[in-house]
């Protein structure tokens, strides 16, 4: 056997090669990723010049006096957190049976065919997804068809196709996480339960919704924070709204104000990171 | 604990060391209005570079791509061999955004974002004697204040035109003739109506007032006091009941109204040509009564252009009779070489853009940028663009 | 508990209305890429494959389809490589600040794209102007491989608590090297989960749109930027259509091999 005189001082320093695992990822994210987060959270406080569009490097608060005082920023972002808890709550209430009855009922060939044609959907492009609810929403669309013998109109473009729209999108990030939840759950314990003389529905909410809470705030993690920074959909089929995100993106892209940008932006980032911390309390990043 | 607080106490030191050396790296200065900022002009054109990225307005670099016969871009790369990669800027505020985020050679900037570009620095100075079609530019477009500063040129005149009124004509009886036809609380197309998607807009809305309300004494839609803005902005929130979608992708307004979404509002008249083309509808446009905002657009050169060369090429060609008067009739405006109007297809064209005539032309609000002093001379305060964008904001609710 | 029959059919009917919820849409954009017409009123009056042949033709799109193959492999290489470095490390050893990083890791992907964008866009203005580099190819790969990370990291760790470290005990205890360790006992073990991640990786940087929109630059364009460009555009829109249901089938087998690899069920396990 040969001496590797490499591999032995590896194995007597184990800090080294931990140092050497780590330096390259956290270089990247700590430094190059927090990094720029940092700098642009910071030009928040700077201003732009009202002709020419240049940063003017002095601190200020004119963005947060403008942010706090026009009621129209308050409007948005309270709208925008509706969304968001909308899109959560349909999508949750859709995914629970749909994961119940693919883990628990189907047999486990027909399981990962399940699995697979849940998924498949994802891999088709986002853009042309919330394109086709375009599509499906207009005067002269599949819903429009579709209603006309019952004399319904489509709901057309707005704030409900918009929400519609971001349920479509994001509800297999809801379902795959609950249906892995579903899936560790023993069949014992459900046996159990039944066994105690529990009915079905109580089993239902006292074994089974508690156990997969963790999975359903995973899934709630995504459509939360995917909705919250969602502008492209409402451009889509949002008709004449708009999101806080649309703020973010409209005085960038648009009015090349990045500090405003940057001060409106503060608003998904503080309430994604709050959810964060609550998330992780809840222990349900360890079931990703 | 303890532990992880070392962490979080190194990290912040070394975000804090970041933020300290990222805000000394970042060179950007604030011009005061006032003061022009020098950058240098070519001095000469030489050969190609092979490749041209400009931001343009929808319809201004076909390449045959919408209609087959309508193409001067390849012509163009089979004659400088300049590859032409086009991006399309839906409103002033994205072309100026767009031209400062840097990487691209030129822009069709209208008259709202050519002084922007100017006084930031952003743009430079054009020889108009390296650009042999200049010669020809309709005389009543030259040296205009949104084109020049300081008695220099900062660009090639491209076309000029007026917003238009368009309409299904099907479904929207009898034809409209105002722009009060889009402001009109009792509307029966209430949900159906469109209005342009950019702060710039609000001037619309401040030249039906001119001629509706003439109390209140608005004299320039872009020069507004405290109450004409309130007027215009109140006008404007009204509006939003009607609006079904407002549009800045003219691709989209355009498919809007063919899904029946939109009935009127408006529009391009290059927006009228495809519409009219695709026979999907019927459609109508007018100038309405009241007269109309425009834009009179100009080419200009990014001070550090990684093409100047082709970027000068292009603006010669685009600015040459044959190609201005193609790019006028695919769009819908007036050309600004007035040997164009020998070439067009519609004999009638010229006449009916009224191309040549210079008291037309001044009747059209250009699109200017607004700011705090009074575009029309008055000494009291006006609302600066900003004031305007944030306007727009709470407009759109 | 024993799940009756009738509650049976109910939960298999609500999965049925669901999976019509998920593909009907797909189904109109299908059906739309075989509609002549450029509107895409509904129903379609006739079917014809024009858009079809006119795919191939369109040099922008086997370009920006180029630009989006590179920067989806560029950034799951280089995810992979990072992400594994991280899972290591957090499944293998005991340091503080665990929760930390695994925070650290999540956050690109959680935060909205858009202030990912920005963010990356200003620091790369910031940094790399003065320098005389645009952005570009290179812009594009950082900022995919940086929300790609967690993808690798998720898949990896949760692979390598499965597995556990005794075999790789076992295997140094007979005498083997950290490298043969390595290449005989370990990659065997994890690598199909570096498959899945990188499968799932290169598909999320495949039809990423937001963050591209902001360190792209002018020069470079990949393909979910040519279909936000020609979503509205007459001529082009519907060769979008084509374009999206090709996707659709193309990913069908990675998809499919992607949940295979990664093991599905933990109870296939046998670790």
């Amino acid at each position: 056997m040969r001496e590797n005189r490499v591999s032995t001082w590896l194995y007597r320093h184990p800090k080294s090669r931990l140092a050497m695992l780590l330096s390259a990822p956290l270089t990247w994210l700590a430094v190059a990723y927090l990094g720029s987060l940092a700098t642009m959270i910071f030009s928040a406080f700077w201003s732009v010049d009202s002709f020419t569009g240049n940063i003017v490097h002095q601190l200020t608060l004119t963005n947060f006096r403008i942010l706090f005082s026009q009621s129209v920023y308050g409007v948005i972002a309270v709208r925008s957190l509706g969304i968001a808890l909308f899109v959560t709550i349909v999508d949750a209430l859709i995914a629970i049976p749909i994961a119940f009855f693919m883990a628990k009922v189907l047999s486990p060939k027909l399981r990962n065919f399940a699995v697979v044609i849940i998924i498949l959907p994802l891999w088709a492009s986002y853009l042309v997804k919330a394109y086709a609810w375009r599509t499906m929403f207009s005067d002269s669309g599949v819903l429009a068809w579709f209603f006309k013998p019952f004399h319904i109109a489509t709901p057309g473009y707005g704030l409900f196709a918009t929400a519609i729209t971001l349920c479509y999108l994001w509800l297999p990030y809801m379902i795959l996480p609950i249906y892995a939840g579903l899936e560790r759950l023993p069949d014992s314990l459900l046996e159990a339960s039944s066994d105690l003389g529990a009915s079905a529905g109580k089993t239902f909410r006292r074994v089974i919704i508690p156990m997969i809470y963790p999975s359903i705030i995973a899934g709630s993690l995504f459509t939360f924070s995917l909705t919250l920074g969602d502008y492209i959909v409402v451009k889509i089929v949002g008709g004449k709204s708009q999101l806080m995100a649309n703020v973010v993106y409209d005085n960038v892209g648009t009015a090349g104000n990045l500090p405003f940008a940057a001060a409106a932006a503060l608003f998904p980032i503080i309430v994604i990171l709050g959810y964060l911390t609550f998330v992780r309390r809840s222990g349900a990043l360890e079931n990703f | 604990m303890l532990r992880s607080k070392k962490v979080m106490a190194i990290a912040g030191a070394i975000s804090t060391a970041l933020l300290v050396i990222g805000g000394s790296i970042v060179a950007t200065s604030s011009a005061s209005a006032a003061s022009l900022p020098k950058v240098p002009m070519a001095k000469s054109v030489g050969k190609g570079e092979g490749a041209l990225n400009i931001i343009i307005w929808a319809g201004y670099a076909e390449n045959g791509s919408s209609d087959k016969k309508v193409d001067w871009v390849t012509p163009f790369t089979k004659a400088t061999g300049c590859k032409v990669n086009a991006k399309v800027g839906n409103t002033s505020d994205e072309m100026v955004t767009l031209m400062k985020s840097g990487g691209y050679d030129g822009v069709s900037a209208s008259g709202d974002a050519t002084n922007r570009l100017i006084y930031g620095g952003v743009v430079a100075p054009v020889n108009t004697a390296l650009v042999p079609s200049y010669a020809d530019i309709s005389p009543f477009l030259k040296n205009k204040s949104w084109n020049s500063a300081g008695g220099q040129m900062y660009g090639i005149p491209h076309g000029w035109g007026a917003n238009v009124l368009a309409y299904n004509s099907a479904k929207v009886k009898p034809a409209p003739t105002s722009w009060g036809s889009v402001f009109d609380p009792k509307s029966p197309y209430a949900g159906k109506i469109t209005a342009y998607d950019s702060p710039i807009y609000i001037a619309d809305a401040a030249l039906y007032l001119m001629k509706s309300q003439p109390k209140l004494g608005i004299k320039n839609p872009y020069a507004l006091d405290a109450t004409q803005f309130n007027a215009a902005v109140a006008l404007l929130k009204g509006q939003k009941k009607l609006v079904g979608e407002y549009w800045s992708d003219a691709s989209k307004s355009i498919q809007s109204f063919e899904s029946g979404n939109t009935l009127l509002g408006t529009a391009w008249q290059y927006n009228v040509n495809v519409l009219t083309g695709d026979k999907k509808i019927t459609v109508g446009s007018v100038l309405p009564k009241e007269g109309s905002t425009g834009w009179s657009d100009t080419w200009m050169i990014a001070a550090k252009a990684a093409h100047p060369n082709c970027m000068y090429k292009w603006m010669d060609w685009i600015a040459s009779p044959k190609v201005n008067s193609q790019v006028a009739e695919w769009f819908g405006e007036s050309p600004s070489n007035a040997k164009a109007c020998n070439f067009t297809a519609d004999k009638t064209f010229c006449a009916t853009f009224h191309a040549t005539d210079a008291t037309y032309a001044k009747n059209i609000y250009y699109w200017t940028t607004p700011t705090a002093t009074c575009l029309d001379g008055r000494t009291v305060a006006c609302k600066d663009y900003a004031a305007w964008t944030q306007a727009w904001t709470a407009i759109k609710g | 508990m024993k799940i009756s029959r009738r509650a049976k059919w109910i939960l298999g009917g609500l999965t049925f209305l669901v999976l019509g919820f998920i593909y009907i849409p797909l189904a109109v954009v299908v059906i739309n890429s075989f509609n002549p017409s450029r509107t895409f009123s509904w129903p379609p009056t006739s079917l014809s494959t024009v858009w079809w042949s006119k795919v191939f033709a369109n040099p922008d799109v086997t370009s920006s389809l180029f630009t989006s193959l590179k920067a989806g492999l560029g950034a799951t290489v280089i995810s992979v490589v990072l992400g594994s470095c991280i899972a290591f490390a957090v499944a293998r050893y005991k340091f503080f600040a665990k929760n930390t990083i695994s925070l650290l890791v999540v956050l690109p992907i959680a935060l909205p794209g858009i202030v990912t964008g920005i963010a990356l866009n200003s620091a790369f203005n910031t940094l790399l102007q003065p320098l005389g580099i645009g952005l570009g190819l290179a812009t594009v790969i950082i900022g995919h491989a940086t929300f790609c990370i967690v993808i690798v990291y998720n898949n990896l760790l949760a692979r390598l608590r499965r597995i556990g470290g005794t075999l790789e005990e076992a295997s140094s205890d007979l005498g083997a090297s950290t490298f043969q360790t390595f290449a005989y006992v370990t990659f065997p073990m994890i690598r199909s989960a570096l498959v899945a991640g990188g499968l799932l990786a290169f598909a999320l940087s495949f039809d990423e749109i937001v963050v591209t929109t902001f360190t792209s630059g002018a020069s470079v364009q990949t393909l979910p930027q040519w279909i936000f460009n020609n979503l509205f555009r007459p001529n082009q829109a519907p060769i979008v259509n084509v374009v999206a249901t090709i996707l659709l089938i193309a990913f069908m087998l990675p998809v499919w091999l992607s949940q295979r690899l990664s093991g599905g069920s933990a109870a296939s396990s046998r670790l």
